[in-house]
């Protein structure tokens, strides 16, 4: 519930982008959230990379469903549509919506209780469609809402503020998702906005389901000591393994890069991303070898991040589907209607 | 007592082997005849090997509903042999298979039992274990032909329309059915009193289940997403949709569609997906029954508060639970009319047959894009899966669909600001906007308190304002939704009220009633909420008895809780065995109550 309303001026010298859009335009609504959730960056994240993709506001889809995360889509581009759905179904809402529309960008944001526990079966049956949306999981381990309780990412051993570590496996949403054959698949990390800005910005061109898994600690109920999500946690274990430039189309990739570590993809649109591989043995096209690499990893406790797969060449739901390129919810009716006369020679087959 | 063109045969087979082939030919033979005819297909929720029975009633009177006699059983599983022999109405006929002996302790006096070895004059024929087994079933078609007196060239003429070019498939099912036909022709008198005389009381009708005819509904109102997950008895709609789009949605240049089928994870995602579509702009449906529906719940409560449109088909089947998933029920109205926790109430659409399955799904569209908010269609069983002989469909070519309240770009353009609760017609229903097409027309779609504004809220007064709105609304769709059918006899004291697909056992019986000098007027209410005119029969009348086909009495509960209809005055009349509503049953509960003194 938002007290404080953001003054409307926008100031003349700040930078524009393309559409004259200051970033300040992408804002929305005062976030309620804790002083100092993750979330918060993350929220900040989304608002850079939307203000520097030229993304028309009201061309945009700002999906939830129930949580903490679930609320942050009134924090930014307050100029959108959102659909603020019921918990664990934002994925099924997202995907009548494109669906009926696939003209526009979508981007999912939910958490590790709205994707991973109540709405596992969404989240997975959605990566199986390979829908075209960025879907951002903000993951602490946590229930915040409903006050501490572990969700099914918390780690074994991870200590909760009162009563005993978690004994369960988690739901690695990576892991989940590279194995369902997701096509775009990364980590970041709240307090990371280098390599979380061109994350996002992959994601909303990838031409197809793009998870984006963020460890976004929770300051109230698991950022203490014996925690595997919080902020200390997290800086002392994660590593980058591949970190990725975005290259808006025909822009020339103008930097240089090692031999052997650059790998330059082209997305849908003409979008480049160039990835740089921290560790050179990393594969991000080869689902079996990602797989191996990040259980061996997560084993020795080690939080691995970047754009750890991505798959330019799977056809995304609308063409497995066959569908026209015109939004179905856009057909006029009439054009929608056997010809006038042709429900008599339908009904003769039922004689 | 059966009679020319008043006949009832049941057949007793076991499911998987070939019998609704048979069954459907039966069926269609009767009708090409010009004679009226009803199906019924009394089957297990199993793939193979379990007895299901077909019932075939034919009605030169063209009555819709089944008949609770038995006059000719074609009793063809050995299982069920007994039981199918006591069902037998005095002075009807059974035919069997007479290739192994059946106990002579069965026998009864009172029936003809009319022996023919199917199987034997099968296997002399014909090689191959499945073909044996098909063509076994085929032949009692020809062996009922001989008996009715049906005509062969009909037979043949739907043979021909079936196999198409499979010429050989024709000639071996003719082959089965004059193995059948001539064997009775040599050994038993034929045709029986009982006979098929041709009519022409059925040139402009045709043979069709209402799922089909609710599918097809769907693709004239210009639905564009269905999201489902297969459930008995309402899957063959969607598998319906998707044939006839195959046919009428697909791009002939460029080979792609203009429809999207989506096979959802559970009934869950399949209504989120309809929400997620709607809100797009696209019209879009469900298909489901009972379990669905209380899977579905949760959203449909979001749908009603956010008020968004969708179309769910609610083919009710026997609950509670998984209950009996083949067999018929009206057991989901209350569950329906109040999906979801926190007040809520949905608009429910009642058709009667197949023919109304057609218009009301166009109707659905309309009314839930108009009012904003979830429209049910609750079929059930018996109309969904039942081959039905009702008026060929007609379309209105001149039909405008009603999109409701829907701002385009040029709207928005003129306006200052928008805001999407907000009662501006007095009619409670507020504008809407679509994404993607104005900057001006954004706004935030939530199931969370929210004021007329849009916006979130947790103040009691913002929110009761919007709850209060709801119930104008409410009101309008009352005004809405279609009327009741209603008829007056020349009596007017006592009356039937029904729903759904108790209307046509309630018509029969009202003219079985009024044989025995019992006129009662009829109410059949074809929407909820209820129209002024049902609340005004209802007060018009003494008694007034209430048939629905579940336990509890949720029809009455309905007229009681909406329509202020007096408890005193209504009278159940509850049949809920999951086999469809007869008049028998209507006929002889209202004499009852009539002993017992009620107003006639």
């Amino acid at each position: 519930m938002s007290y404080i309303s953001k003054p409307q001026v926008t100031h003349p010298g700040l930078p524009r982008n393309r559409l004259g859009l200051a970033q300040r335009d992408y804002e929305g609504a005062v976030s309620t959230l804790c002083a100092g959730c993750g979330h918060d960056s993350v929220t900040a994240a989304i608002i850079q990379a939307v203000f520097e993709l030229d993304i028309e506001p009201h061309r945009l889809a700002k999906m939830s469903g129930i949580g903490c995360s679930s609320k942050t889509p009134t924090y930014f581009v307050s100029e959108s549509h959102g659909f603020n759905a019921v918990h664990g179904r934002m994925p099924s809402v997202t995907t009548g919506a494109n669906a009926a529309n696939r003209e526009l960008q979508y981007i999912g944001v939910s958490g590790d209780g709205d994707s991973l526990s109540i709405g596992v079966g969404q989240f997975v049956h959605a990566i199986r469609r390979n829908l075209n949306m960025a879907y951002i999981i903000e993951n602490n381990g946590v229930y915040g809402l409903t006050k501490g309780q572990f969700s099914a990412s918390a780690d074994i051993g991870s200590k909760p503020k009162k009563g005993l570590p978690n004994q369960q496996e988690p739901i690695d949403p990576v892991s989940t998702a590279l194995s369902l054959g997701a096509t775009y698949i990364g980590r970041s990390f709240s307090g990371d906005k280098d390599q979380l800005v061109p994350m996002i910005k992959g994601a909303f061109l990838h031409d197809g389901f793009a998870l984006v898994d963020v460890i976004s600690p929770c300051v109230t109920f698991n950022d203490h000591e014996g925690s595997t999500k919080s902020y200390a946690h997290t800086r002392q274990f994660y590593h980058h393994v591949v970190d990725m430039d975005f290259i808006p189309p025909a822009e020339e990739i103008k930097a240089s890069y090692d031999e052997g570590s650059a790998m330059p993809i082209e997305l849908h649109g003409g979008s480049k991303i160039v990835l740089r591989k921290v560790d050179k043995q990393y594969d991000p096209t080869s689902r079996a070898k990602a797989f191996k690499y990040l259980r061996e990893h997560f084993n020795a406790g080690e939080i691995i991040t970047g754009l750890l797969y991505i798959n330019e060449g799977r056809p995304s739901m609308h063409d497995l589907m066959g569908n026209v390129d015109t939004p179905l919810a856009h057909l006029p009716l009439d054009s929608l209607r056997p010809s006038e006369g042709e429900l008599a020679r339908i009904l003769k087959g039922y004689r | 007592m059966a009679a020319v063109n008043d006949i009832v045969i049941r057949i007793a087979t076991v499911n998987g082997t070939g019998s609704a082939s048979a069954n459907g030919l039966l069926t269609k033979a009767i009708f090409r005849m010009g004679v009226p005819v009803v199906g019924k297909n009394f089957f297990p929720s199993n793939i193979q090997g379990l007895p299901t029975w077909y019932e075939i009633r034919v009605t030169g009177d063209g009555y819709q509903s089944r008949s609770n006699r038995t006059d000719l059983m074609v009793a063809m599983n050995a299982q069920t042999y007994a039981k199918d022999m006591a069902e037998v109405t005095p002075g009807g006929w059974l035919l069997y298979d007479s290739t192994w002996p059946r106990s002579q302790l069965l026998n009864r006096t009172d029936i003809t039992v009319l022996g023919i070895p199917f199987s034997k004059i099968c296997n002399e024929r014909f090689e191959g274990v499945r073909t044996r087994i098909l063509l076994k079933n085929i032949a009692y078609v020809g062996a009922i032909a001989a008996l009715l007196d049906l005509d062969l060239d009909v037979i043949t003429e739907l043979l021909e329309e079936t196999f198409g070019e499979k010429k050989h498939l024709v000639a071996s099912n003719m082959e089965a059915i004059r193995l059948g036909y001539d064997y009775v022709k040599e050994n038993f008198s034929c045709p029986l009193p009982a006979r098929v005389e041709p009519m022409d009381a059925t040139e402009d009708q045709i043979v069709i289940d209402g799922n089909t005819a609710a599918a097809l509904g769907c693709v004239y109102a210009g639905a564009t997403v269905g999201a489902w997950y297969p459930i008995t008895p309402s899957t063959s709609l969607m598998d319906a949709f998707r044939s006839f789009c195959a046919k009428y949605r697909v791009d002939p240049e460029t080979d792609k569609r203009t429809y999207a089928i989506i096979q959802a994870e559970d009934e869950l995602a399949a209504i989120g997906m309809v929400l997620g579509a709607t809100w797009m702009g696209a019209r879009a449906f469900t298909p489901t029954s009972g379990p669905g529906i209380s899977l579905m719940t949760e959203s449909i409560g979001l749908a009603y508060y956010a008020e968004l449109p969708a179309v769910i088909f609610n083919v009710q089947r026997t609950g509670p639970s998984t209950g009996m998933p083949t067999r018929t029920q009206q057991a989901d109205i209350l569950s329906c009319a109040y999906a979801s926790h926190g007040d809520t109430k949905h608009v429910l659409l009642f058709p009667a047959d197949p023919a109304e399955c057609f218009t009301t799904a166009v109707q659905a569209f309309d009314l839930a894009e108009r009012l904003q908010t979830p429209v049910m269609v609750l079929s059930d069983l018996d109309i969904g899966m039942n081959d039905w002989v009702v008026p060929a469909f007609e379309w209105d070519e001149s039909y405008v669909p009603d999109r409701g309240k829907v701002l385009s770009a040029e709207d928005l353009e003129k306006v200052d600001s928008f805001y999407r609760y907000l009662d501006i017609d007095g009619d409670g229903i507020p504008y809407r906007t679509l994404p993607g097409v104005h900057p001006k027309g954004s706004y935030f779609t939530r199931g969370s308190g929210h004021t007329k504004l849009g916006r979130y809220t947790e103040d009691g007064d913002e929110y009761q304002d919007v709850m209060d709105r709801l119930l104008v609304k409410w009101e309008t769709a009352r005004s809405l939704v279609p009327e009741p059918e209603i008829q007056y006899s020349k009596f007017n004291k006592a009356a039937i009220l029904t729903v759904g697909s108790g209307n046509g056992a309630c018509k029969e019986a009202l003219d079985r009633l009024s044989s025995k000098n019992i006129g009662l007027n009829y109410c059949r209410v074809r929407a909820f909420p209820f129209s002024e005119s049902v609340k005004g029969f209802i007060e018009k009348h003494e008694v007034v008895y209430v048939v629905e086909q579940n336990r509890d009495a949720q029809l009455k509960t309905l007229l009681i809780l909406d329509s202020g209809a007096d408890p005193a005055k209504l009278v159940s009349l509850l049949h809920y065995n999951g086999v469809p509503l007869n008049a028998g049953f209507v006929v002889e509960r209202v004499c009852e109550e009539i002993a017992k003194g009620r107003a006639a």
